[in-house]
């Protein structure tokens, strides 16, 4: 019987048709989650700028404090590494370029003779590293597709104290920056210590006018003091929310060429399908013509034959 | 004359507007009142509430649990990544909490913890229109 090639063909042209389906729906999906989180990571700006913009300010008035946060090591000894990575794959090459640049750290640390400490965001991270037999000091999952100002807040404690107790000399924060929907790129950033504040303060984003003269209350140094913590977590939370940002952009593209993939597929398959019809079709003709010629070489029922042939690749196509 | 106020958190800004005078109460334990053309001025804020008095001599409430006020030029910020407004305030729960934290404190006086959530509510609740 015919049709044994065109069947699996069929049945494998449904199959990638609800995949297709799928993958569609995941990048509608991604789609809008990636303006939300984008639209996060927007609204975030004006905090940080703010923060920034007193420290500048503080700068210029002159304070200058011995804070657990800026101290430098002499010597590092331990090189702690945040990597913020997602949950969730199929995001294309999302996880593993952040997990390659967060290794590489670890390779630099430990080049440099230094014992690292990973502070690792999202299961995919967690996954390679707990594979590869390397130590987790700390480990936060479900937070990294819609970060919250509180779970930066926990992070960051967590870190700070690692650092203020001398666990760490030094925090590297690896994550995936959101440049535009069509471009993001990993960045490994000096998390800890802070540099000074004119360092902060020359580096810009604030938007202060710098010829002013402040008051402080109750000074200078003890408003340093407060700021300094709710700085890093800031900056923690700006990381996540580019980093969510990210992954959806990412998950929308690695979507987007999945389902065009599976459209080709599904061109692809058809040809060979109908080829496959075509082919059983022109088999049966010939075995009809065939099995004709050998009943005689009766020229009328020859031609009888061929009418209903004939009649019959009409109904077939 | 009034100056433009603004009340950031780290998700967003979550009140702007214009205003004749803003009053919080900076760690120090005093309370103070801003108008424009105020002197430059950082201060670090204490759990306490932040008034907004606009132009149409209305009052704006806020509970700010921690932050800082900037004023710069025609401009106030207050930065604080815990604040609710009047309105947002759930006045059972914060009743709750605070007697929640009261007991704790009449076995443990020493409880920060219990410390810090009676202060935050009795905050809550003073900026809900409820006397403490």
């Amino acid at each position: 019987m015919a049709g044994g090639k065109e069947r699996v063909l069929r049945r494998r042209i449904g199959s990638v048709q609800n995949t297709k389906k799928i993958t569609r729906a995941m990048e509608l999906i991604a789609a809008t989650r990636v303006v939300k989180a984008q639209q996060r990571a927007r609204s975030a700006k004006p905090y940080a700028e703010q923060i920034t913009s007193v420290i500048e300010n503080l700068a210029a008035g002159g304070a200058e404090v011995d804070h657990p946060l800026l101290r430098k090591a002499e010597k590092i000894s331990r090189v702690g590494v945040v990597v913020i990575s997602s949950d969730r794959g199929l995001a294309g090459p999302y996880n593993s370029s952040v997990i390659r640049a967060a290794e590489r750290q670890v390779q630099n640390a430990r080049s440099e003779g230094a014992d690292y400490s990973l502070i690792v965001i999202g299961r995919k991270a967690r996954d390679y590293f707990a594979f590869r037999n390397f130590t987790i000091d700390s480990y936060t999952e479900g937070i990294s597709d819609n970060p919250s100002y509180e779970d930066a807040r926990r992070i960051s404690e967590v870190v700070a104290a690692m650092f203020a107790e001398g666990q760490v000399d030094r925090v590297e924060l690896v994550y995936t920056e959101f440049l535009s929907i069509g471009s993001q790129k990993v960045a490994v950033r000096r998390f800890l210590p802070l540099e000074d504040t004119e360092v902060i303060a020359s580096e810009g984003g604030g938007d202060s006018d710098l010829s002013t003269a402040f008051e402080f209350e109750p000074s200078p140094e003890s408003v340093l003091e407060a700021l300094l913590p709710r700085y890093v977590e800031a900056r923690l939370f700006g990381a996540l929310l580019e980093s969510a940002a990210s992954e959806h952009a990412n998950r929308q593209r690695a979507m987007k060429a999945a389902t065009d993939n599976a459209e080709e597929l599904i061109i692809k398959l058809s040809r060979e399908m109908n080829q496959a019809r075509q082919d059983a079709i022109t088999t049966e003709i010939m075995e009809i013509v065939s099995g004709a010629e050998a009943l005689g070489s009766d020229s009328e029922k020859v031609d009888e034959m061929l009418d209903l042939v004939g009649s019959s690749t009409e109904n077939n196509s | 004359m009034t100056f433009q106020v603004e009340l950031v958190s780290p998700e967003s800004i979550s009140y702007s507007g214009e205003a004749e005078m803003v009053i919080a109460r900076t760690v120090e334990g005093g309370d103070i009142a801003f108008q424009p053309g105020h002197v430059p001025f950082i201060g670090v804020l204490s759990v306490w509430s932040v008034e907004v008095i606009r132009p149409d001599g209305e009052r704006d409430v806020f509970a700010v649990h921690r932050g800082f006020v900037q004023v710069a030029g025609t401009k106030v910020s207050i930065l604080s990544d815990v604040s609710e407004a009047a309105e947002e305030i759930d006045i059972e729960r914060a009743q709750e909490a605070r007697s929640a934290a009261q007991e704790l404190i009449s076995s443990d006086s020493e409880n920060e913890e219990a410390l810090a959530s009676l202060e935050r509510s009795e905050v809550r609740l003073r900026v809900g229109g409820v006397e403490v």
